[in-house]
């Protein structure tokens, strides 16, 4: 008989996830509401990321690869690993990749704000992507898929109107764990699965440098408060430590605006997403 | 659409048509991603699969819940609702003439209430209309917001081509989630309960099924064999609003035991023979409805009612 107490749970435990089943169901979902919304084709941006790389892989699943449209989008001084990363991504799974540098429009602004931190400087970086992956979108008719998975949404750590814009997200309920998992079983390039993680903004950037903890120890006490509705007083008695959970669930209520549309002020009897509720597909 | 390979080879669907069996009657299950808020697109497919299930052999054709309009349905209920009276129930219990059909929508009422309904259509009438009690207000769920609640679990007995003798009731998605539903369908001596769903998938943990889906494959078993009556399960498939609904529309049999392999994800049409002697020797195997203390259930239930007045 096992004597380990459920708090030492391991992420592999508590987060292990059916790929076959989750695979199945995504693509479904890709499948469905691409169609359903008249289009046939997608477009994503790939930055060598296991969470990009994992949509494109999901998407040619889905839709055949064909119909996906690979952008990656590198910064001067990006590394340029990321760029050979996601062309090994595309040729595995047979897809087309576009380069297109964001440099020049990048240092263009910034020509007249030299003063910018690198926080602004890695925003602009994030929507010009997106304005960027918009844009081809009307030239390929292809709707914008999502790469942002459910430990960056939940952290609020992703730029709002950049990287978090998407018409369609399939990871968005992935712990990054699970992104990893996935990315596994559907047998992603070996160097997207091994490199540290990292949103490439500046050099030496890497997530877990930003966030200050490993996405392990993240993801396990995000699914045990936001999945398993733990109280605060049950996640300590679980044995974490109480300055990291502090942490993870003061960035989840920080960042509660990003995962919401703006807020409208009421005038009328029927307000956008107050009382004028229709689901997203509606008409579709 | 596409019909279940396999279900389609179980059945003879020329015997069937040719020569109906005695005590028995084939039963098909649609399971489709109905067009969220688009009933007359939705009426349209299904005068079409009724037609066709009819002409593969069926006398008895089950849709998923609220297969006329779709499951998410927020502000658009009232834009989807039908009435009794409507042209297009009409026209779809014409089209039952000699099929029965088990279909869902959502009924207005005189006072413009709104339900969450299953309509039996049976000999070009509306035969029987089960209106769903337990609305699901949690999680994904926010029926109570939008739907008034039904209150009784009435039963009725078939009197399509083929299905005479049969008795049934039937349990929406949720209702089967309250044991004492089912319970109330067996005391009336159900042979079938009709089980049509939209449950949405959700759980991908471990094992090999959605958790959804492990849930239902134990209700529908439980239930079939403590009540030793056929659970006829039709759940749809599609998403809406990024949200998958997983299909594994399947019959169980009164012995607890599934007539084939639950149907996937995709849309199908599953064909299934059912027998009044599989009744028959799975309540002489275990008579439990023989046994049933309805006595004592009532009278606990009194004492209970008495005790906790407020429950």
């Amino acid at each position: 008989m096992s004597t380990t107490p459920r708090t030492s749970a391991s992420a592999e435990n508590v987060l292990a996830i059916d790929a076959g089943v989750a695979e199945t169901l995504l693509t479904g979902f890709l499948r469905d509401e691409v169609r359903k919304a008249g289009f046939s084709d997608v477009i994503v941006g790939a930055s060598g990321g296991v969470d990009s790389s994992l949509v494109v892989a999901l998407a040619a699943r889905a839709l055949g690869a064909a119909h996906v449209h690979a952008v990656s989008m590198p910064y001067r001084t990006s590394n340029p690993d990321s760029v050979a990363d996601a062309r090994a991504v595309c040729q595995t799974f047979d897809v087309v990749l576009e380069v297109v540098d964001i440099s020049a429009q990048v240092d263009a602004y910034f020509a007249a704000h030299a003063d910018a931190d690198r926080t602004r400087r890695g925003n602009k970086m994030a929507r010009e992507r997106m304005s960027v992956l918009y844009d081809l979108s009307a030239v390929h008719r292809a709707l914008v898929l999502g790469t942002s998975n459910k430990t960056e949404l939940l952290l609020g750590y992703g730029t709002l109107f950049g990287d978090m814009a998407s018409a369609l997200n399939p990871i968005g309920d992935l712990y990054k764990t699970q992104v990893y998992a996935l990315g596994r079983a559907l047998q992603l390039p070996e160097p997207v699965l091994s490199k540290p993680p990292s949103a490439d903004l500046f050099e030496g950037q890497t997530d877990e440098g930003d966030l200050g903890l490993p996405y392990a120890t993240i993801d396990v006490i995000l699914f045990h408060a936001v999945d398993e509705r733990r109280s605060r007083a049950e996640l300590d008695a679980m044995g974490f430590d109480p300055a990291i959970v502090d942490s993870v669930l003061r960035r989840v209520r920080a960042s509660q605006y990003k995962r919401r549309l703006p807020v409208i002020a009421k005038v009328s009897q029927r307000t956008i997403d107050r009382d004028f509720r229709y689901p997203r597909d509606w008409g579709l | 659409m596409a019909v279940d390979e396999r279900a389609a080879a179980r059945i003879s669907v020329s015997g069937v048509h040719d020569a109906p069996a005695a005590g028995s009657l084939v039963t098909a299950l649609v399971q489709l991603a109905p067009r969220l808020g688009d009933v007359h697109a939705n009426l349209e497919r299904h005068h079409a699969l009724i037609a066709e299930a009819r002409a593969a052999g069926a006398s008895l054709v089950v849709f998923p819940e609220l297969s006329l309009t779709g499951y998410f349905l927020k502000d658009l209920v009232p834009e989807c609702a039908l009435r009794l009276d409507s042209d297009e129930v009409e026209s779809l219990a014409e089209r039952c003439a000699d099929v029965d059909a088990l279909v869902g929508c959502v009924l207005e009422s005189e006072d413009t209430r709104f339900y969450n309904a299953a309509l039996y259509l049976s000999r070009g009438t509306v035969a029987h209309v089960h209106r769903k009690v337990y609305l699901p207000t949690y999680g994904i769920f926010d029926e109570q917001r939008y739907l008034g609640a039904g209150s009784s679990f009435h039963t009725f007995e078939m009197r399509g081509r083929h299905l005479r003798a049969w008795r049934a009731g039937v349990l929406i998605c949720e209702d089967m989630w309250h044991p004492s539903a089912a319970a109330l369908l067996a005391r009336q001596r159900v042979d079938m309960m009709l089980c049509p769903s939209a449950s949405p998938g959700r759980g991908v943990g471990s094992g090999m099924a959605l958790g959804t889906a492990q849930s239902y494959d134990a209700m529908t078993r439980t239930y079939a064999q403590l009540s030793t009556a056929y659970v006829v399960y039709c759940n749809r498939v599609g998403y809406e609003d990024g949200i998958g609904f997983w299909g594994g529309s399947r019959v169980v049999g009164p012995d607890g035991s599934p007539l084939a392999e639950p149907a996937g994800a995709d849309e199908a049409i599953v064909y299934h023979r059912l027998e009044r002697s599989a009744l028959r020797r799975a309540r002489i195997a275990t008579p439990l409805l023989r046994d049933e203390r309805h006595d004592v259930n009532d009278a606990e239930n009194e004492r209970i009612r008495r005790e906790r007045p407020r429950d």
